[in-house]
């Protein structure tokens, strides 16, 4: 990475760290998931940093305009849920850290047996959103769609689901 | 593209003065950062009094008129009364969401005029996404419309704050749309280039003149950014003659003239985004592109003012129903055949 941007990208390493064990570890599940808010807000600064700009702008529209409000209404209309606070550690807490120990562990020794890491020189393409576009709608035109059908069953399965049985 | 003249000159001074790179590039950021911010405070001030003229010649009165000729600095007064005023936090309140709320809620209208082009030239940064970076941080005003609620620890504040988010949150989906329209118009999401492409054949060339899907999707989105922006017709967030308030029942003194304020910010935003799409943006003849583009912007905030003041209330289903069951298919009808219109080719 670049000498000039590291403080930034270290600044922000640091708030998404920080965040994302904030919304594992908080009390309080509204603060839980303002935080969460802030990590997925950083991930897209790093987007920045790495130059897709269209993917922090989708970062931040899709899991912040869409995904964290959804959260917060959830929270918001769960009834008596406004004063609790919520337990985030079961008995299971030390198995678990023991798990994810055990995948730390297996990440430093991949990184380690890999060595260099494989940097493209290529420069980037000036129409960065252009080119997305174009292979959205021709080489993966059949996930995209995929996906886009799988959000619409999301969709109606929520409507199916919330509403009241007519009796 | 940085505000060039005054970002490159500012640069090339520190530059001889012979502080180091880095140094030069963060404080002429830093100084474009403050300039926007006080620009944007001045046109607040000044839409706030606007706002209040209007209304008082619609309603055969006069409006302000004590405090200077026609009372001009009464927006002035109004702020500093605000920030003397004693901040209440009432006991229950949840501390740093009923703090943090304001703060984020005016931080992301500020946001926005990164990428909005006042002039040949003046704009922050032209982004190569721009209008969906627009679309993509105004939602943070969702998340503290939501904050406030909630931090208020008060059930009308909470209840506010939920009918304020789901009305912003449904009149985006059209708003995003007739965006869309205007971007395969243009095929780009640069402000920069949409202006660009509106260029010349005096004002022929603008996109609202694209019949029928211009002028469809310029009624959409103007319709959906009085929704954004809270105004009547579809000011339910804080019907003063029903409701009281909404959100922001809680809040006193300089957090609430935040919020204030933030309104009118974003007034302006949606207000720009409506010339820099459908109004050429800042090209016009004889005069500075920058005169063009506050004359073009005051002109569509003088249209959503004259809606407020003429326009009844919605009520809350109705406003929903309004955004689901007409907007969002006409708009989608409206992309769908300008972009057949657009891949066959045919000029109109």
């Amino acid at each position: 990475m670049d000498a000039s941007v590291s403080p930034v990208f270290w600044i922000l390493a640091a708030v998404i760290i920080l965040s994302a064990i904030a919304v594992v570890s908080l009390k309080n599940i509204f603060h839980c998931a303002l935080f969460l808010i802030l990590c997925l807000f950083s991930v897209a600064g790093i987007f920045i940093l790495l130059h897709a700009e269209f993917l922090a702008a989708a970062q931040v529209l899709i899991y912040v305009g869409a995904v964290a409000i959804l959260i917060i209404f959830a929270i918001m209309l769960t009834t008596n849920l406004a004063s609790r606070t919520i337990q985030q550690v079961n008995k299971h807490a030390l198995t678990a850290l023991f798990g994810c120990a055990l995948f730390v562990l297996a990440m430093v020794g991949l990184f380690r047996q890999s060595g260099v890491w494989n940097w493209t020189q290529t420069a980037l393409p000036d129409e960065n959103v252009l080119t997305i576009g174009k292979l959205l709608m021709t080489k993966y035109m059949l996930p995209f769609e995929v996906v886009s059908v799988l959000l619409l069953a999301a969709l109606i399965g929520a409507i199916a689901l919330a509403r009241e049985e007519k009796s | 593209m940085e505000l060039y003249p005054v970002f490159m000159w500012l640069h090339d001074l520190l530059e001889s003065t012979g502080i180091g790179e880095p140094w030069s590039t963060i404080i002429s950021y830093g100084f474009l950062a403050v300039t926007v911010f006080g620009t944007l405070s001045i046109l607040a001030l000044f839409l706030v009094w606007w706002e209040r003229k209007i209304a008082g010649h619609i309603q055969q009165r006069f409006g302000p008129m004590r405090t200077g000729w026609h009372g001009w600095y009464q927006t002035i007064m109004d702020a500093v009364k605000l920030l003397q005023k004693e901040d209440i936090r009432i006991a229950t309140r949840d501390k740093a969401v009923f703090f943090w709320a304001p703060v984020v809620c005016f931080v992301a209208a500020y946001l926005a005029y990164v990428v909005i082009p006042f002039g040949e030239n003046l704009i922050v940064a032209d982004l190569n996404v721009g209008i969906l970076y627009i679309i993509a941080v105004t939602t943070f005003t969702v998340i503290s419309l939501l904050m406030a609620g909630w931090g208020s620890n008060n059930k009308y504040a909470l209840l506010g704050g939920m009918r304020s988010a789901a009305q912003v949150v449904s009149y985006e989906v059209p708003m995003a749309v007739s965006i869309l329209t205007v971007i395969v118009f243009a095929g780009s999401l640069s402000m920069v280039d949409i202006a660009n492409a509106q260029q010349g054949n005096i004002i022929f060339n603008w996109f609202i003149f694209k019949p029928p899907f211009g002028i469809i999707a310029f009624l959409t989105y103007i319709t959906a950014a009085t929704a954004e922006a809270n105004r009547t017709p579809f000011d339910i967030p804080e019907a003063e003659q029903e409701l009281v308030a909404g959100y922001n029942v809680e809040y006193s003194g300089m957090k609430f003239a935040m919020f204030f304020l933030a309104e009118f910010v974003n007034l302006f935003t949606v207000s720009a985004i409506a010339v820099t799409l459908f109004f050429g943006g800042w090209h016009g003849p004889l005069l500075p592109s920058w005169i063009w583009f506050l004359l073009k912007t005051f002109a569509v905030i003088l249209l959503l003012m004259l809606f407020r003041w003429t326009f009844p209330r919605l009520r809350v289903d109705q406003l929903m129903e309004f955004a689901w069951k007409f907007l969002v298919p006409l708009t989608f009808a409206n992309l769908i055949l300008a972009g057949w219109f657009k891949y066959a080719g045919w000029h109109w």
